[in-house]
């Protein structure tokens, strides 16, 4: 996790990484290459061809890389912390940061030594044992097993400071369905719904998941109020979209 | 006979023997070749390239004259196989990329494929015109309908030769059957049936019934948030025509029988291999994800594909693979640079050797691998435009992983990952391969003595 404030030179280039790292405690490294492996994965979900359908094997596996980052997270008590703190200016930062985690893996193939994530996975499962009991209350004090795919509690509570990322997440992976309807699907509501499930939402098609992108990047500036504008912008685009292949049909 | 050079398999030394597709830097998209496929004999050639067309190569008749001109191939047939469709309903393009071609036996003087995009498979009869009926009473040599009563002679039109066309024509068209893309399509050994697989589900189609087609595997799970695995390759035993093999992305083989039950969803066997611990990641998952699955020519082996390796597997055996072969494993340090740019996803093909020895498959920067089941010998070697004098043997090529770089090596960090061999092709009886290098058809040949 990128704390502010942490200087960020040890990143920076790569003269001095043996130096710098070695001064450094490891678990924040690991912390921050996993947050990022995590932001790009989600980028990777939201990011949608806009006029073909993407690959769902491809879909598949960064969701199932996700799951398992969260997993981990849940795991070893970041993930509370991740949802508690300020959404800010610190969830662009962690944008920012996949760089650094491929930079890094550069330096390991030139054998400088950055550890990789294998070796720091054995090195949690000792933490892990201990702090369970710990994480384990605490995370449920915060909503947080997160199941990826309960949308039932983001129907629930539907609050903005919830972590940026999970409402994202949760945006993926919820069906059409149990959303809140909006007029794009009321003009599709003698459709079978079967259509608007996972696979459309992983593909970045369907309204509320262009919804969830646009929201996303937008609760990164100013996480309050973003929901209803969004719903509101994306509904028009799509309205416009749709009344195009209408008339040119 | 200089050591070290030429592929020291078997004393088997490939030469560059021709290269189809232009030249320009620029490479057109719709140019890329998506697949490459012989037919039973190896006497045709078919490439599929993104933009929905087909090219079909035969080997032209071996001339006493040219011995050394072992049969070169020309491009026999071309046509437009898919065309780009609008999923009204989703708002989706259909891309006309060519997915898979598959060649039926020959049973008669036309020739038989199948070619896929993602929803559609298209049965194609291509045959030869060489003469042309002359004489009709009722139309003239145009074409043009004569007036009735201006004829006043009958005449029987008679078989004149003409300059030799082959057409191709699509005699059956199975659409509306797959919600997810097609990956793999596969001809029975029975020649009757056929069936087609996407990312969740297996149909097994009757060549003749293009209204109705069995669905025969479904990993859907009731609610799609469940989702975590997907199909990714599918074929028939070559000899038993009731068993069919499907990989996964979860790096599993399952093999089905399809007397036990109409729908197969319970395996006959399951082929995984443990993982191991010590090379977990967060990118375990993603490389082990199958991207093609073979049987062997004897259907006593599957070999399969995965994002660093090869392994063969015996039928017999469900626990492990019984040979596993290191394509580029030096890019196991590399896997969040390749994850980030995509290439992690990149699903490569791989093929077996007439006789079961060999297998090949690709990697980046134009190089191919193959390996020798028997010797354990492996070789790299690159298809490339430098390499393009008639019958210059290829010289094997070898990535450098750390320390010292030799003269002729490349380093990891060289490599242009833009250039992946993904589709190769082996001839069935002889050494004579296919190899898709983006948009350019290279066809290479062991040197003749």
């Amino acid at each position: 996790m990128f704390v502010r404030g942490l200087k960020r030179k040890c990143f920076d280039g790569e003269e001095d990484i043996e130096g710098t790292l070695a001064g450094i405690k490891a678990i924040p490294s690991y912390n921050l290459q996993r947050q990022s492996l995590l932001d790009m994965s989600l980028v990777k979900l939201q990011l949608c061809h806009m006029l073909v359908e993407p690959n769902l094997c491809r879909s598949v596996l960064i969701a199932n890389t996700v799951r398992q980052i969260q997993e981990e997270m849940t795991q070893d008590g970041t993930w509370q912390m991740i949802n508690t703190q300020s959404t800010g200016q610190a969830s662009l930062d962690r944008l920012v940061s996949t760089d650094i985690l491929c930079r890094s893996s550069r330096d390991q193939a030139e054998g400088k030594h950055v550890p990789a994530y294998g070796t720091f996975n054995k090195d949690f499962e000792s933490d892990q044992a201990q702090d369970s009991s710990e994480t384990m209350s605490t995370a449920s004090s915060v909503q947080a097993p997160r199941n990826l795919q309960s949308n039932v509690w983001e129907m629930e509570s539907p609050q903005e400071n919830k972590g940026n990322f999970q409402k994202s997440l949760d945006q993926i992976f919820e069906t059409l369905e149990n959303k809140s309807p909006n007029s794009v699907e009321d003009l599709f509501s003698e459709v079978d719904n079967s259509y608007y499930d996972l696979d459309t939402m992983l593909t970045g098609m369907m309204s509320n998941t262009k919804m969830g992108h646009c929201d996303s990047l937008e609760t990164f500036s100013s996480p309050t109020n973003t929901a209803s504008n969004s719903n509101c912008k994306s509904d028009l685009n799509d309205l416009d979209h749709i009344v195009e292949i209408l008339v040119e049909s | 006979f200089l050591a070290g050079f030429g592929s020291l398999m078997q004393d088997v030394l490939w030469c560059f023997s021709q290269v189809k597709g232009t030249i320009d830097a620029g490479v057109t998209e719709s140019d890329i070749i998506s697949t490459v496929e012989f037919n039973h004999t190896g006497e045709l050639l078919a490439t599929g390239d993104k933009g929905g067309r087909v090219v079909i190569f035969q080997r032209e008749q071996e001339s006493k004259n040219q011995p050394h001109r072992r049969g070169e191939y020309n491009v026999y047939s071309t046509f437009q196989s898919h065309e780009p469709e609008f999923d009204y309903l989703k708002s989706l393009e259909i891309e006309e990329k060519i997915n898979k071609i598959r060649w039926l036996p020959q049973q008669n003087a036309a020739y038989f494929l199948l070619s896929t995009n993602d929803k559609t498979v298209k049965l194609w009869k291509v045959s030869e015109r060489d003469k042309r009926p002359e004489g009709y009473n009722l139309k003239d040599e145009d074409g043009r309908l004569r007036d009735p009563s201006m004829i006043t002679v009958l005449r029987v039109p008679v078989l004149r030769p003409m300059d030799l066309m082959v057409e191709a024509t699509p005699r059956r068209v199975f659409a509306n059957a797959h919600t997810y893309h097609i990956n793999s399509i596969s001809v029975n050994s029975d020649y009757e049936t056929y069936m087609s697989a996407d990312d969740l589900r297996i149909n097994l189609w009757n060549f003749e019934i293009t209204n109705q087609s069995f669905n025969i595997v479904d990993i859907k799970p009731a609610n799609m948030e469940e989702l975590t695995e997907v199909i990714t390759a599918a074929e028939f035993h070559p000899h038993h025509c009731n068993t069919f093999v499907y990989s996964s992305s979860k790096g599993t083989i399952r093999l089905c029988d399809m007397r036990t039950a109409a729908l197969c969803d319970r395996h006959a066997k399951f082929f995984e291999e443990p993982e191991d611990p010590s090379n977990r990641s967060f990118f375990s998952e993603i490389i082990s994800s199958i991207s093609d699955v073979k049987f062997s020519h004897s259907g006593r082996y599957i070999m399969t594909r995965d994002y660093l390796t090869v392994k063969v597997w015996d039928l017999n055996m469900e626990n492990r693979p019984i040979e596993t072969y290191q394509v580029h494993d030096y890019l196991r340090s590399k896997l969040c640079s390749l994850y980030e740019n995509d290439c992690i996803f990149d699903k490569f093909e791989c093929v077996w050797n007439g006789s079961d020895s060999v297998i090949m498959t690709g990697s980046y920067n134009n190089f191919f691998r193959m390996f020798d089941r028997n010797t354990k010998r492996d070789v790299t070697l690159e298809a490339s435009r430098e390499n393009s004098k008639p019958r210059a043997i290829l010289k094997p090529r070898k990535v450098c992983v750390g320390g010292k770089r030799r003269k002729d090596e490349i380093s990891v960090d060289s490599l242009d990952f833009s250039k992946k061999i993904l589709h190769t092709a082996w001839h069935p009886s002889e050494n004579i391969i296919a190899v898709a290098a983006t948009n350019n058809l290279y066809i290479f040949q062991d040197k003749v003595n």
